[in-house]
């Protein structure tokens, strides 16, 4: 297969129950069950250069996703494939991390405060023992000039440190991190939360720009559609903990076959007065993980939701032109 | 329509807020001749983009300017009355009471060590007459108005038991409960999910429906904008540079800045685009402030006039102003711009 990621019905779940709890069963917290699975039945593909968008609220799974993705959640099923090798061994994914980069949430607070921007640039080179191209000193300002360039960000800025920063410049400097080992695959978790509409733009641009030029794939992880419609060329929504649409962003986003894409997507608060509405909100909150309803996880908000979906869970199936769904009522074959 | 007939219920004529340097620096003149008002009934949006003023305009409006800050002209008036040249008692009694803020970050709002329902009980402590348990009542009565289903259960949690979601609606019942007449609402939505920040804006929208009272929202999201406010103050680098009606400022925006801003919202770009607008450079230094107007070296507009004269506060039509050399009142300039075509006149790259 000619995907560059490849993620086959991945599981991840975690122990209910602390360690007293395992000692003690059923005694401390009766309702607890052992394990709690926060994800489940997960598949899906990145190709080679795409930008692929993970959606779906607070909860839903996005990001413990991205970290198994990069060995740092231990998954308890299914399979991963970078490449077409097999990850399972940490061997295998400290492989996978020399091509694969990750921006994490929160700008400032994934750089080190006490290492001045230059220092963070050359972070990388040292943790996978890479060569800088002239070595020493002069070679770490070279690199971390060339890598500022990249980013749109003067030179001056490799002796400040991450306090001195905004948070336009904080996002470039992580972009910076992630790209400086040439990586083929960037995880990029909500790279665009907290930032002004202008400056918004200008990561996002500054991330398609340096994916085309360099082939990089992207995994962005985020809740703001309207912002994967412009990125996006395929999009993927969890609710809690599993799959339930994906295919291309263009016909998902067009054409929503499932209730709580449809619902993301009219959620969405308009900017033009004159389309304002009143039946903005979904119904309800995204239930806890622990309490996930049986049949259909969302029947308790979907306004489509009849006797079966309280009972059966509905697979995802394919409804043609690489779009799935998981639900009773989706448009069929 | 325009011309308040009666005076507003709170209103800052042309305040000026600058922060003390530190070390002999200039002072940063947050705020430059800010004028806004807030009648009952509406819901007044205060828009702009980080540092220009916003969080200091919503903090003057409360009279809770950090002690750093000194107002150097203007007033804050409530109900005619000036706020600000009120000793501190004279403006507590105001505060809560009659105008209540909810904060920005629920998470912080709320003591991490108290239950919710012991910190709503004791923001009723100058309800005079009512015993805690009729103020306990009472603050669960405020949950459940905000949408907050099991309230009885919410009142024995701690804030961090909560979701970002339900936090919001608690900091909004914690500012209701004194049913202030004001109610500044600053960045309601912007820690939280799509699905939330609707349903944020739901609740805002019952209560300007209920409560009669005005309510100001301060954000940097034309989605909230958009689906809420009636009436909007566009900031920029400390200084109103647009006052519209919502209709008016989405359809017709007079300034160079609100026209840049709507355009790079990519809610409101429908086919897909490559590469996103963006508005080149960057907010400017506001210790001091540039001569001329703020938004000149960004503005595809300026001419050499524009970074050497400050510009005047032009009237376009009723109920819009903006503050820029070029615009004009509208009759001389038939028909609407629509923010999609104006590419050839905004400052979009």
């Amino acid at each position: 297969m000619s995907a560059l990621y490849a993620v086959r019905d991945l599981s991840v779940s975690l122990p209910g129950q602390g360690f007293l709890g395992r000692l003690l069963p059923g005694r401390l917290l009766p309702g607890a069950p052992a394990r709690i699975d926060i994800l489940q039945g997960i598949t899906l593909a990145l190709a080679a250069g795409e930008t692929f968008a993970l959606v779906g609220e607070s909860g839903s799974g996005k990001t413990t996703l991205a970290r198994a993705m990069l060995g740092l959640v231990p998954v308890s099923g299914g399979s991963l494939h970078f490449d077409g090798v097999a990850l399972g061994s940490a061997r295998a994914f400290a492989g996978l991390r020399r091509s694969t980069a990750m921006m994490f949430q929160d700008p400032v607070g994934s750089l080190s405060p006490r290492m001045t921007v230059g220092a963070l640039l050359a972070e990388p080179f040292v943790i996978h023992r890479r060569p800088l191209p002239l070595p020493g000193r002069a070679g770490r300002a070279a690199q971390a000039a060339a890598l500022l360039d990249r980013v749109g960000l003067p030179a001056r800025l490799a002796a400040r440190y991450p306090h001195e920063l905004s948070g336009g410049q904080a996002r470039r400097v992580c972009v910076a991190r992630a790209i400086a080992l040439d990586p083929r695959l960037v995880i990029a978790d909500e790279p665009t939360a907290g930032l002004d509409v202008s400056v918004q733009g200008e990561i996002l641009n500054l991330m398609t720009g340096l994916g085309t030029a360099l082939g990089i794939g992207f995994l962005v992880i985020t809740h703001n559609l309207a912002m994967v419609r412009h990125i996006a060329d395929r999009i993927a929504v969890l609710y809690l903990g599993r799959l339930v649409e994906s295919g291309p962003a263009a016909a998902v986003l067009a054409r929503p076959a499932h209730p709580y894409t449809q619902s993301l997507i009219a959620s969405e608060p308009q900017p033009d007065p004159r389309r304002r509405r009143a039946d903005l909100a979904i119904r309800g909150e995204i239930p806890g993980i622990l309490r996930r309803p049986a049949g259909c996880a969302f029947h308790g908000r979907c306004p489509r939701a009849e006797a079966i979906c309280r009972v059966t869970e509905p697979d995802l199936r394919d409804l043609g032109a690489g779009q799935q769904a998981a639900c009773h009522f989706a448009p069929g074959q | 329509m325009s011309a308040p007939l009666i005076a507003p219920l709170i209103e800052a004529a042309g305040l000026s807020v600058a922060y003390r340097g530190e070390d002999g620096a200039p002072p940063l003149q947050a705020l430059r001749a800010v004028s806004i008002a807030a009648e009952a009934g509406e819901v007044v949006g205060i828009v702009g983009e980080s540092g220009c003023g916003k969080s200091t305009l919503a903090a003057a409006l409360i009279g809770l300017l950090p002690g750093n800050a000194v107002v150097t002209a203007g007033t804050v008036r409530f109900r005619g009355t000036d706020f600000l040249a009120l000793p501190e008692a004279g403006r507590r009694g105001l505060r809560g009471r009659h105008i209540a803020m909810a904060f920005q970050d629920p998470m912080t709002a709320f003591s991490p060590v108290l239950t919710i329902g012991t910190q709503l009980t004791d923001f009723q402590h100058h309800l005079a007459g009512q015993g805690r348990a009729a103020r306990r009542a009472r603050a669960g009565a405020m949950l459940a108005r905000v949408g907050i289903a099991d309230a009885a259960r919410v009142l024995d949690h701690y804030p961090h038991e909560l979701s970002g979601g339900m936090r919001q609606r608690a900091a909004i019942a914690a500012a209701l409960l004194m049913t202030p007449e004001v109610l500044i609402a600053d960045e309601p939505t912007t820690a939280l999910d799509v699905t939330m920040e609707a349903q944020i804006i739901h609740l805002l929208r019952e209560l300007r429906r209920d409560y009669h009272g005005a309510i100001i929202v301060v954000t940097h999201h034309l989605g909230v904008v958009g689906e809420l406010c009636d009436r909007v103050h566009v900031l920029y680098a400390g200084e109103v540079v647009e006052t519209a009606l919502v209709d008016d400022l989405y359809h017709r925006p007079a300034h160079p800045y609100t026209r840049a801003l709507i355009a790079c919202d990519p809610a409101g770009l429908t086919g897909v685009t490559r590469p996103l607008p963006t508005i080149p450079g960057r907010v400017p230094e506001l210790a001091p402030p540039p001569p001329g107007c703020a938004f000149a070296p960004r503005c595809t507009l300026a001419t050499a006039r524009c970074h050497i004269e400050a510009p005047p506060w032009v009237a376009v039509g009723p109920g819009q102003g903006a503050r820029c050399h070029e615009a004009r009142p509208r009759g001389c300039d038939p028909g609407g711009t629509d923010p999609k075509g104006a590419d050839a006149n905004g400052a979009i790259r």
